[in-house]
């Protein structure tokens, strides 16, 4: 690969350019709306929803016979709209459970898309053939007045989070103490989720129904990992969405046969894997190597507080102890010599004669005030 | 009909039960979005498998697919242990990943096999009449009856066999560990069967329709009984009846038949959450009705009841001065009036009510009931 070409590329050439660019609105919008949808456990509700917008598509274009991206974004919308409507009335009027209606809902969607798909195809306009590409998406045909359309929906998505960012915030991490305050929490739910369903249908284009749900939980799950704020994780969310967005477009476009939709979902991908290794706190490595700290402070402890009650027992404190004596009370534990030279270099113990084993004054001190915590700890307690 | 539309027939009503059976169990495990994860998944199980065997037809793909759906639920359940996302995100976060890591192998080293993505999400059960099983000359009929025979006498096994325990595990779990069956094994059996449903079913109807088979008609049967056999059997049934209609409206429509079917299918559910006896939306609306009309009617005796033999009895006991005092609308006090008349509760004499001596019995009861209980 050839980056400073695949750079200018980036800037230079209209279609790399066109479709770079709508990845990374797609990635921002849904990175930030996204974070709602997580944060509210309605993850899947994504996937419903883009599955569920197929139909409006098709019904959009069967009645108006436009294909302008507005008319079928607002199809979608609609939809997706009357889709969650769907799913929350089952699910609060009969023992049907959320996951069924969610994933009853997508599919029935879905296949009425395809039967309307399929008539439409049959049908003799000449202007039918675009309507496919919203099932896997179809990057390469992006025109710049659609990025010019996402772009205009998506900011005023976005512009309406920040207006009511308080209130959205509140919504999504405690909607019972909302309603007490005497916000209208319905309209405010209702308001979020088509915030959500403009989101995603913006998406749908380029990436298609069936990967879109990505989109809107990966990038989200990402930040999370990062940070305990709502606002950080929004920021760092839209970011994760624009670069695996970007990354994913100039990735296909410059290795053959590479679909764009399916690079932008394993870029994101990516992100998501790095994020919850690597980030500090949460992270998987980051918890390994802290609990590995841990189990070796504890060792050492246990080490200690051996000595410590083994020297209880005689007058003389600083008597020396054999390491058999020590293995057979640390209840087969390994490493105990290691962790006795370990002690030895800290000054809390020294080796009177090999293999004898005994507390220096330090070391008494410190077993003091170990079990003197613990005893606090447990009072804590 | 001809006779590829009775195989076709056939061969639809056989996906359709055999999926109806595990989705029994999703539906009433609540893992209904696991057979949605598991059915994008399958495609790059299938891909693998066949970059290892080279051959599309091979049985070998079934097996490669069945291993990605398990692959599916075990990552998603390692991404729920690190309990850093909420158990919707993971399976959100793991489908598509796969899924896509499929799409791509295929775009880039398969472009040019029968492999593609069309077929595995949307399938076409119209062309699956030309792929027979002829066996020393003899035509035996389409060799995706055989495939789907197959898997269901496997899921019928499986659950025959495995019932009691998968009755008690997902109706009680904690009491099924207590007696020792091992949830996990159980678990990933399902999990299985329904992976190895979808690989046999995506070929004819696609992969997110067979979403809307596995849950769409145990969705509905959820709603009509109360019994897991019946429930079991009603599936099948509503499964059916939704692969011959589908059928049938696809042809009329010369649209999509998989579409079709799952179209059907929520028609289906529709129907039954409107009208289902007891629990669909109509029979709660009633239900509603006559308990507010009922609660109406002790209302009125109490009323009734409380000013007899005072001052304001003649006042209060007006037919006209009913909708005022209790604050009812006219046309409900009416409709209240005339259902405690029917009942026997309450007389009108001369434009006044005045309670029967059953009426006053059963004021006095409900005070009881209502102020003391």
């Amino acid at each position: 690969m050839d980056f400073p070409q695949i750079f200018s590329d980036l800037f230079l050439d209209y279609t790399l350019r066109t479709v770079a660019l709508g990845s990374a609105v797609i990635g921002i919008v849904s990175g930030a709306l996204g974070s709602y949808a997580v944060l509210r456990k309605q993850s899947l509700l994504g996937d419903a929803m883009s599955h569920a917008a197929l139909p409006g598509i098709a019904l959009a274009f069967l009645l108006t016979g436009s294909k302008m991206p507005l008319v079928l974004i607002i199809g979608a919308a609609l939809a997706g709209w009357i889709a969650t409507l769907l799913i929350i009335s089952i699910v609060n009027s009969t023992r049907v459970k959320y996951d069924t209606a969610l994933g009853m809902v997508l599919s029935v969607f879905f296949g009425f898309g395809l039967v309307l798909l399929t008539i439409i195809q049959k049908r003799p306009d000449a202007t039918q053939a675009g309507l496919d590409k919203f099932l896997f998406g179809q990057a390469a045909a992006l025109l710049e007045r659609d990025v010019v359309t996402m772009g205009i929906l998506g900011a005023s998505a976005i512009l309406i989070t920040m207006l009511l960012w308080k209130e959205f915030k509140l919504l999504s991490f405690d909607p019972d103490f909302a309603s007490t305050l005497g916000f209208p929490v319905r309209v405010l739910d209702v308001l979020l989720t088509t915030l959500i369903v403009i989101a995603i249908v913006l998406g749908l284009q380029t990436v298609g129904v069936v990967l879109m749900s990505a989109m809107i939980v990966a990038p989200a799950a990402s930040a999370r990992q990062w940070t305990d704020n709502l606002g950080v994780m929004i920021v760092l969310s839209s970011l994760f969405g624009a670069l695996a967005g970007i990354s994913g477009a100039v990735l296909s476009a410059s290795v053959t046969r590479l679909p764009t939709g399916p690079t932008i979902v394993v870029c994101v991908s990516a992100i998501v894997i790095f994020s919850m290794l690597l980030a500090p706190r949460r992270g998987i490595l980051w918890r390994f190597f802290r609990e590995r700290r841990q189990r070796g402070r504890l060792r050492l402890e246990g080490i200690l507080e051996d000595l410590y009650s083994l020297a209880l027992e005689h007058k003389d404190p600083e008597h020396a102890h054999s390491l058999s004596v020590l293995r057979l009370m640390s209840a087969g534990k390994g490493g105990v010599e290691r962790s006795l030279e370990i002690l030895s270099e800290r000054g809390l113990v020294r080796a009177v004669s090999p293999g004898e084993w005994a507390l220096t004054r330090a070391g008494i001190e410190e077993a003091e005030r170990a079990q003197g915590e613990r005893g606090g700890g447990q009072d804590e307690r | 009909m001809s006779a590829e539309q009775i195989e076709i027939q056939i061969i639809a009503s056989l996906v359709a039960v055999t999926c109806a059976i595990p989705g029994v169990f999703l539906v009433l495990r609540r893992m209904a979005m696991m057979s949605d994860a598991i059915s994008h998944a399958i495609l790059l199980g299938i891909v693998l498998a066949f970059f290892a065997v080279g051959d599309i037809s091979s049985p070998l793909l079934i097996i490669g697919a069945a291993l990605s759906g398990v692959l599916t639920v075990s990552l998603v359940e390692l991404l729920n242990r690190t309990k850093l996302v909420k158990e919707d995100a993971s399976i959100g976060l793991v489908f598509p990943l796969l899924f896509s890591i499929g799409v791509i192998l295929i775009s880039k080293y398969a472009y040019n096999i029968h492999l593609d993505v069309h077929a595995v999400l949307l399938g076409e059960i119209a062309f699956a009449p030309f792929d027979r099983l002829v066996i020393s000359g003899f035509d035996l009929g389409p060799k995706s009856m055989y495939v789907m025979g197959g898997i269901l006498i496997l899921n019928l096994v499986f659950i025959l066999l495995f019932y009691k325990e998968l009755k008690v595990a997902t109706f009680d779990a904690g009491l099924a560990a207590a007696l020792g069956f091992t949830p996990g094994l159980l678990h990933y059996g399902l999990m299985g069967i329904v992976s190895v449903t979808a690989v046999g079913a995506f070929d004819a109807v696609g992969s997110i329709l067979v979403v809307a088979l596995m849950i769409a008609p145990p969705a509905a049967a959820y709603l009509l009984t109360d019994r897991l056999p019946r429930m079991i059997i009603l599936s099948a049934l509503i499964g059916i009846l939704s692969a011959i209609c589908g059928f049938w409206a696809a042809i009329l429509l010369d649209a999509n038949i998989a579409g079709s079917m799952a179209s059907v299918s929520g028609l289906i559910f529709l129907v039954v959450f409107l009208l289902a006896p007891e629990r669909g939306l109509a029979a709660i609306a009633r239900r509603k009705t006559r308990q507010k009309r009922e609660f109406a009617g002790r209302m009125l005796a109490i009323h009734l009841l409380n000013h007899e033999g005072t001052p304001e009895e003649a006042r209060e006991s007006e037919v006209g001065h009913i909708e005022e005092t209790l604050r009812w609308k006219e046309g409900f006090a009416k409709s209240v009036v005339g259902y405690s008349v029917k009942r026997g509760d309450v007389l009108v004499e001369n434009g006044r009510l005045r309670l029967t001596e059953k009426g006053r019995e059963f004021a006095g009861r409900s005070v009881v009931e209502e102020f003391i209980a």
